[in-house]
C-alpha cells in the first residue's frame, strides 16, 4: 500500500501551510473542492481561514453533506481555528452554519483581534504525547462547554485548544503554522 | 522596559511576533479582501464571502476623482465596520505616519495597510513595522521594493498595480516583475547574493532567504485594478496568493453580484468553466483608465521609496 491521502478543504484559508504539513508525516495531501475530491482519502482536513467565507463557499458547493457523511463513515477529520468552529455543535457571536461534529461550543475570536493574537506552550498535564507543544493562536476560537464524548487533549492557560471525540480532532491553535508536526501524525494513526 | 505580553502568552517581540502577524497573513490566503466605506457594504462583502474588509472614506477611484489630501479614515467609520462584521478589518494609513499607524493600532484593526493610495506623509521614510503589535501590508512594484518593505516588519506584500483605475496592466506588471525577479534571484550562486542585494537595495538576509527559498517570506497579494471575476483569475494565476479588490466591487453596477463572483473565481482560479460562471450576469463592470491617459504624477503607484 502506498502513501495515505489526506484531503484538504481548499476553499480558502492556509491550504498550503497543511499540505506542508501533511508531506511532513509522509502522506499525499489533495484538494478537496468537490464530493468526488473525497474518494479514497483517508483523512481530511479542514484549514484556518475565514469561517465565514468558508461555509458560503461549502453553500455553493453542496459539500455539507458529503462532508458529514464522509465523518459519519468513519473517516477522521481534523479542523483548526476555522476548521474547528465547522465542526463545534454551536456557535456563538457571529454564529455560522456548522457540520456539528464535536459536542461543544464554538466561541469566535474569543481572545479578540489580531492585536490580542498569541502563542504559548501547551498547559502540563494534558494527553503526554503532545506535552511541550507550543500552539500559535490567530484571532482564535475557544472551545467551551465540552460534553461528556468530548476529550479534552490540550489546554493553554485553562481552555481547551485540542479536542477530540471519536475521530474528529479541533484545535484552535494551527499545528500546521509551527513544524512540530505531533497533531498532523495523530490524525493519520486515527485513519489506521 | 518590560515586552509586553497578554498574560498567557510569550513576549510579544522578534521572530515570534512576527510569525503571529504573517499568520494572519497566512488565514487570508485564497480569498479577497474588499474596499468598503460603509457598514452596510462591509455587511454585504462579509455575506458576499469576502475574507476581510479594508475600510476607507472614499474608493481609490473616488480619491482620484475628489483629489486634495487623502488621509487615514475617520475612526467613527472604521468602528462601525468592526462592529458590524467578525471578519478581519483592515485600514490605511499615509506611508511614512506611524502616529496614525499607531491610532490604528490602538483601535485594534486587524491589519495595516502603509498605501500610496493615500497621500504620502514622509518623502523618505516608510513606517518602522516591526515594533507594532498589528500587522502591515505594503504595496511593491518589484522585489526589491517588497523586501525593503519586509525589512520594515511588513508581514504581506501586495503589488501596487494603479488603484482606482479599474485597469489590470500594472498589477499584472508588478506580479511578473516580483516573481521574475524571485526566479532570477533563486537560480543565482551563493556568492552573488550581495551585489545582487545592492542592485535591489535590499536587507541581504532578506535576498539570502529569497535565493533560498525561492519565495517571499511573507505571503504576496495582488491588489491594484482588479475588477472582474477574470482579473482575479488571472492575478492568481499568475502567483498572487489572494486578490484586494477596491474600487472594483462598489463602482459596478451590481455590487454583491460582482462580490459573489470575484470570490467564487478566486477560489476556482484553476478553472477556467468556473470562472466562466462566475462571469454570467453581472452587469456592468466600474469603468477604467486608459493608463496612457493618465500623468506620472497621477500615478499612485509612483509614491513609496
Amino acid at each position: 500500500m502506498g502513501s495515505p491521502r489526506v484531503g484538504i478543504l481548499a476553499i480558502q484559508g492556509d491550504v498550503e501551510a497543511h499540505a506542508a504539513a501533511v508531506r511532513g508525516v509522509g502522506a499525499i495531501p489533495v484538494r478537496v473542492l468537490r464530493e468526488k475530491d473525497l474518494d479514497g482519502l483517508a483523512a481530511l482536513i479542514l484549514p484556518g481561514g475565514e469561517s465565514t467565507t468558508i461555509t458560503k463557499g461549502m453553500d455553493r458547493l453542496g459539500l455539507w453533506q458529503p462532508l458529514a457523511e464522509f465523518a459519519n463513515g468513519g473517516r477522521p477529520i481534523l479542523g483548526t481555528c476555522a476548521g474547528a468552529i465547522l465542526m463545534a455543535r454551536e456557535v456563538e457571536h457571529h454564529p455560522v452554519q456548522t457540520l456539528s461534529l464535536i459536542d461543544v461550543t464554538a466561541r469566535r475570536n474569543a481572545y479578540g483581534t489580531q492585536v490580542d493574537s498569541f502563542a504559548a506552550q501547551v498547559d502540563p498535564g494534558g494527553a503526554d504525547r503532545l506535552s511541550g507543544f507550543r500552539c500559535v493562536f490567530i484571532r482564535a476560537p475557544q472551545l467551551r462547554r465540552p460534553g461528556p464524548e468530548v476529550e479534552v487533549l490540550a489546554r493553554v492557560a485553562g481552555e481547551a485548544v485540542l479536542v477530540q471525540q471519536g475521530r474528529c480532532l479541533a484545535a484552535t491553535f494551527h499545528p500546521e503554522l509551527s513544524e512540530d508536526r505531533r497533531v498532523h501524525r495523530l490524525l493519520l494513526e486515527l485513519a489506521d | 522596559m518590560q515586552d509586553q505580553n497578554n498574560g498567557n502568552g510569550e513576549a510579544r517581540t522578534g521572530a515570534q511576533a512576527f510569525e503571529i502577524k504573517v499568520g494572519l497573513a497566512e488565514m487570508l490566503k485564497g480569498g479577497v479582501i474588499m474596499d468598503v466605506t460603509t457598514p452596510d457594504q462591509a455587511k454585504l462583502a462579509e455575506d458576499s464571502g469576502a475574507a476581510a474588509v479594508m475600510a476607507l472614506e472614499r474608493v481609490p477611484s473616488d480619491i482620484r476623482k475628489d483629489g486634495g489630501v487623502a488621509r487615514m479614515c475617520a475612526i467613527e467609520i472604521i468602528e462601525g465596520i468592526q462592529r458590524s462584521v467578525s471578519i478581519p478589518v483592515m485600514a490605511k494609513v499615509r506611508i511614512g505616519h506611524f502616529s496614525e499607524a499607531q491610532v490604528l493600532e490602538s483601535l485594534g484593526v486587524d491589519f495595516i495597510d502603509e498605501s500610496e493610495v493615500l497621500t504620502p506623509a514622509d518623502d523618505a521614510h516608510h513606517i518602522d513595522k516591526a515594533p507594532f503589535r498589528s500587522p502591515f501590508v505594503c504595496g511593491a512594484r518589484d522585489l526589491g521594493e517588497a523586501l525593503r518593505r519586509i525589512g520594515e516588519g511588513a508581514a504581506m506584500i501586495r503589488t501596487k498595480g494603479e488603484a482606482g483605475s479599474g485597469n489590470i496592466v500594472e498589477a499584472v506588471r508588478h506580479l511578473r516583475q516580483v516573481i521574475g525577479d524571485i526566479r532570477t534571484l533563486a537560480a543565482a550562486r551563493g556568492d552573488e547574493i550581495f551585489a545582487r542585494a545592492k542592485e535591489l537595495r535590499a536587507p541581504v538576509d532578506l535576498v539570502r532567504y529569497v535565493a533560498e527559498h525561492g519565495a517571499l517570506p511573507v505571503p504576496n497579494f495582488a491588489a491594484g485594478g482588479i475588477a472582474t471575476p477574470a482579473d482575479a483569475a488571472l492575478c492568481m494565476s499568475l502567483g498572487a496568493e489572494a486578490v484586494f479588490v477596491g474600487s472594483g466591487i462598489f463602482k459596478s453596477e451590481d455590487p454583491a453580484a460582482r462580490a459573489r463572483s470575484v470570490v467564487h473565481a478566486t477560489t476556482h482560479w484553476r478553472e477556467p468553466g468556473e470562472v466562466l460562471n462566475a462571469s454570467r450576469g453581472l452587469g456592468a463592470a466600474m469603468e477604467g483608465i486608459e493608463l496612457e491617459t493618465l500623468a506620472e504624477s497621477e500615478r499612485l503607484a509612483n509614491r513609496g521609496w
